[in-house]
């Protein structure tokens, strides 16, 4: 049915897993960097977190990808030769593009993990400060755990949106499943049959990570009490 | 090392794009917001043979990149050779028509959820009342679940019209001049993506704040009810 591209586009798949999941990494490093930074009684701190998040969830996607991979491509390439770089600079795609995503998402995860810090009340805080724990021990024995627990739910719409966003960088060349699916359609002339395969994919992929972060918030939210409506 | 004289050159390029940017954008709100509504009342529905449709519509198309559904749609739909002779042919094969179309059951997914949540979310006191006073179920979702839903659904709704915005970037992956398409333009023209990218950029980020300013208004007007009170 798949003509032997079966496998081309499995291997695309593989690499398409890769991405959202090194992207993700990075963008829960940025983010947790951002609502620091948006939490920071130093308000130029502040104002920088403020910014990042504002200016990158106000501009599309795919333009933050044309202009990083692009536009980033022929900075550093106007950039060098006044380093004393003779060379042309050819970025990894695939590298770029976990950066590209990592930025992207580290945005959105940043309003996620600022609104998940100040949803947990403050005498959890000042209970671990009274036990003698130091600022560290309380950040991370009492202030994480609990974070990830209201942060679950926008986590998950986040992993989410970006797995589904990874398809936007076969638009600069990285061979992703939607490229091979492309190429595919293009030499088998049947593009219905390989988009729906790739939808499939994707779909597999979503309902899956679903599943997967509705155990884990069931995990992070044992001994939480909910009234009953 | 950055020059922006030609981007200020071809400004008029821009601004066509943004045209085309609201015409999409308008077409496919409009569109998916008159399929979202009969979708959320499915998605409400305690019969199963309503709801269940729906959901499995809103599942799907939530759960796939919208690049694949415009791909589908707009290069997916000519490998059938009924399509290709059908009067819908015209339609199906121009970019604006497709993208418009993909976009608008994009979105109608989307809000459909939204709406169902907000019906869920109405207010018990407020359906019983309508009971008692007699309402038929009709006069029941007109008088009272529908503009009350809508209404508490404007800051989501805002959300997902903000998305669009986004997503109709897109459309320049399928040869139309939007905004996006405009950059691409001038940065395969004259090699100058970054500059090109950047105004592109700046153009999304204004239009962004503009259509939230629009909706902070627009819940300013329509859910002053629901404001926390002035001490």
């Amino acid at each position: 049915m798949l003509h032997g591209y079966g496998s081309t586009i499995l291997d695309g798949a593989w690499l398409t897993l890769s991405l959202a999941l090194t992207s993700m990494a990075l963008a829960i490093t940025l983010g947790l960097l951002g609502a620091a930074f948006r939490l920071s009684p130093l308000k130029w701190l502040a104002l920088l977190g403020e910014g990042y998040a504002t200016v990158i969830r106000g501009i599309p996607d795919l333009v933050l990808i044309l202009l990083i991979f692009y536009g980033g491509q022929d900075i550093v390439n106007r950039v060098a030769p006044l380093l004393g770089h003779s060379q042309y600079i050819d970025i990894n795609p695939f590298i770029a593009g976990v950066g590209t995503m990592g930025f992207i998402f580290g945005a959105y995860l940043s309003e996620t993990f600022r609104g998940a810090f100040m949803a947990i009340p403050k005498g959890q805080a000042e209970a671990g400060a009274a036990y003698g724990m130091g600022r560290l021990q309380v950040f991370f024995r009492i202030l994480v755990p609990q974070m990830i627990r209201f942060a679950i739910p926008g986590f998950t719409n986040n992993w989410l949106v970006l797995t589904k966003a990874t398809a936007l960088i076969s638009v600069v060349g990285l061979q992703d499943m939607m490229f091979k699916a492309k190429n595919a359609a293009d030499a088998t002339r049947e593009p219905f049959t390989f988009f729906l395969a790739v939808a499939a994919l994707y779909l597999l992929l979503t309902s899956v990570s679903l599943l997967a972060l509705r155990l884990l918030e069931r995990r992070y939210s044992v001994g939480a009490r909910l009234a009953d409506i | 090392m950055l020059d922006f004289q030609l981007i200020a050159e071809h400004l008029p390029l821009y601004g066509r794009g943004v045209l085309v940017t609201f015409q999409l954008l308008i077409i496919a709100l409009a569109l998916g917001l008159a399929l979202a509504i009969p979708l959320g009342l499915m998605r409400v529905s305690k019969a199963p043979w309503l709801n269940a449709p729906a959901w499995l519509y809103t599942y799907v198309i939530r759960g796939t990149p919208m690049l694949v559904q415009l791909f589908l749609i707009y290069y997916g739909l000519a490998q059938f050779e009924a399509v290709r002779s059908s009067f819908m042919w015209p339609y199906l094969s121009s970019a604006t028509f497709c993208a418009c179309l993909a976009f608008a059951i994009n979105t109608s997914a989307y809000s459909a959820e939204i709406l169902a949540g907000s019906l869920k979310a109405t207010p018990h006191g407020e359906i019983e009342a309508a009971k008692a006073m007699g309402m038929s179920r009709a006069k029941l979702y007109r008088r009272i679940l529908l503009p009350s839903a809508l209404r508490r659904a404007l800051p989501q709704y805002s959300n997902e019209v903000i998305m669009m915005l986004h997503t109709t970037s897109l459309a320049s992956i399928v040869t139309l001049v939007d905004i996006t398409g405009a950059a691409r333009t001038l940065s395969s023209r004259y090699y100058m993506p970054f500059e090109a990218f950047i105004t592109a950029g700046l153009f999304y980020l204004v239009l962004t704040f503009a259509l939230v300013q629009l909706f902070k208004q627009a819940e300013r007007h329509w859910l002053a009810h629901l404001a926390p009170r002035k001490a």
